[in-house]
């Protein structure tokens, strides 16, 4: 029961500046607020328990100007020598939990088979933008490697060093139950051309159903592990480890 | 209702009526409300600060046309709404943080929650919160569907709706007469529905356009986000409804100090209401 002195002390002090940020920054405030995520997770597991199909659009529906965000252009060496040669030397690594530890050309990749979406991004700022990805699905590259029965999740590991300096790469995870959702794609096609560079290329991954932040570009290595805690900061990808959360349905 | 007034003599002091008049489970789902609403406010303009634009459609974005947004332009700060531009420095826009430094963002820091830009935070606290909102929301329905407080105090009769009788409500508004005596123990006409108002379509309005900005929500109940006209026009309603729940807040407070501060406040803390007492003319 929440005592009226307490009711009244905190509706007050929202509304002063500084006990704002003190409510907001009390840890144990934050521990019963952060199981907020929890619940929305599971209510949202619930609710697509039957796996249904994020909404496709019409070719014409397709925004003007897909807002290119967070890395635009990788800088690091590495990435500038693979764009270099259109990227015919890059690889992407499988590894991890995996029975066959793999690794796929760009041409590889093209020769499965392929999905073609027309989708609604949704950023965690709030705006949203519609474009057409066209990849191969992951279900199908998993299959090819194999997983091992304590997979749970696969990470995706990515060339673009957006944190700018050690532990700054960019990386992002998603559990089985998106992963072989038949909309999880690795696209290295956008709007009917070659995915572009602010876009990701060669290859970065949809899956609809979360938020922008989840759709890492510049994939460059899958590893698929049982847990999250000892990769990056240990909360699942590089937005998660700055304090957002590691499920992006919402 | 005898004069005693007219006859020269001290009126007796008229006997003071108290009744009953907020049960326990309003009573408290009120203030949890209040707690909760004010916090997903602030926590929501935080959120809003991320991207002051809004749009009608399914999508929009930077380079799309905004029919709403909020901007610094060289040392002003604007909020434009369609063809009009208004100057907001200070407030809109363009605005100073408790350290005196100047931040272009769309609502200043002041109000909301964090009070600094942290849209991580505010967003948890934002989901949290709208969890508490939903469940206290649905122990309040149900209450008052069972105890009948919704038929009886809320929903308005049809002799209430009566032209005249509305007329008579809106004047007696306007002239900020209160009801007093007997008509003081139930809710006058427009009350009930301004109460119905934000019950029964604003409140679920926030729900539903804040569950369609969910992508996950989308694809599981696609109806839903296509009824609002895509997920920027759900945001673009989103931010409308609490503009008019901001307004309903207003408006109930100014009417909290005008029909009696402290009699109004009691009541709906232990319950119990004085029932103004008929004036003597």
């Amino acid at each position: 029961m929440i005592s009226r002195r307490a009711l009244f002390g905190v509706g007050v002090g929202g509304l002063g500046l500084s006990a704002c940020d003190r409510i907001a920054a009390s840890p144990r405030l934050e521990s019963i607020v952060g199981r907020g995520q929890g619940l929305t997770l599971h209510a949202q597991r619930l609710l697509l328990s039957a796996q249904p199909l994020a909404r496709e659009f019409r070719a014409a529906d397709i925004s003007p100007v897909f807002k290119p965000n967070g890395s635009m252009r990788p800088d690091t060496d590495a990435y500038q020598a693979l764009l270099a040669d259109n990227f015919a030397s890059w690889r992407l690594a499988v590894d991890g939990l995996v029975r066959a530890p793999t690794s796929f050309s760009l041409a590889d990749l093209k020769a499965l088979p392929a999905r073609t979406q027309i989708t609604r991004h949704d950023c965690v700022e709030g705006w949203s933008a519609i474009g057409g990805w066209t990849g191969v699905p992951l279900s199908v590259v998993l299959g090819r490697v194999g997983l091992m029965p304590e997979a749970r999740f696969v990470v995706f590991h990515c060339a673009d060093n957006l944190g700018r300096g050690p532990g700054g790469l960019y990386y992002e995870s998603i559990d089985l139950f998106d992963a072989f959702h038949p909309q999880t794609i690795l696209a290295y096609g956008m709007n009917g051309g070659a995915l572009p560079v602010a876009h990701g290329a060669p290859l970065r991954l949809r899956v609809e159903r979360q938020l922008g932040y989840k759709q890492a570009k510049y994939v460059m290595r899958l590893e698929v592990t049982d847990r999250l805690d000892g990769i990056g900061g240990g909360k699942g990808g590089f937005w998660e480890d700055r304090g957002y959360e590691w499920y992006a349905g919402i | 209702m005898t004069v005693l007034a007219a006859s020269g003599s001290p009126a007796a002091p008229p006997p003071r009526i108290s009744i009953y008049r907020h049960g326990l489970v309003v009573r408290l789902t009120h203030w949890i409300n209040v707690l909760a609403i004010s916090l997903l406010l602030m926590s929501g303009l935080n959120i809003f600060n991320a991207h002051p634009r809004l749009y009608w459609g399914a999508a929009g974005a930077d380079f799309d046309p905004a029919w709403l947004e909020m901007k610094a332009s060289g040392d002003r700060g604007l909020l434009r709404i369609g063809a009009l531009s208004l100057d907001t420095t200070g407030v809109l826009g363009l605005s100073q943080a408790s350290d005196g430094s100047w931040n272009q963002q769309g609502f200043p820091d002041a109000v909301t929650f964090p009070g600094h830009r942290d849209l991580a935070t505010a967003r948890r606290w934002h989901f949290f919160l709208a969890w508490v909102f939903v469940i206290n929301g649905a122990i309040y329905y149900l209450s008052g569907l069972i105890t009948g407080h919704l038929r009886r105090d809320i929903a308005p009769a049809r002799r209430e709706l009566a032209p005249g009788a509305l007329w008579t409500s809106v004047v007696d508004h306007l002239k900020l007469r209160h009801p007093v005596g007997e008509a003081a123990r139930r809710y006058n006409v427009l009350q009930k529905l301004a109460y119905l108002a934000v019950i029964v379509i604003l409140l679920p309005l926030m729900v539903l356009t804040g569950l369609t900005m969910s992508p996950g929500v989308d694809a599981a109940v696609p109806w839903l986000v296509s009824l609002f006209g895509g997920r920027q026009s759900a945001r673009a309603i989103h931010f409308i409804t609490a503009n008019l729940i901001v307004l309903f807040v207003i408006v109930h407070l100014v009417e909290v100090v005008l029909a009696g501060v402290w009699n109004e406040i009691r009541s709906m803390i232990t319950g119990r209401y004085v029932v103004p007492a008929e004036k003597h003319r």
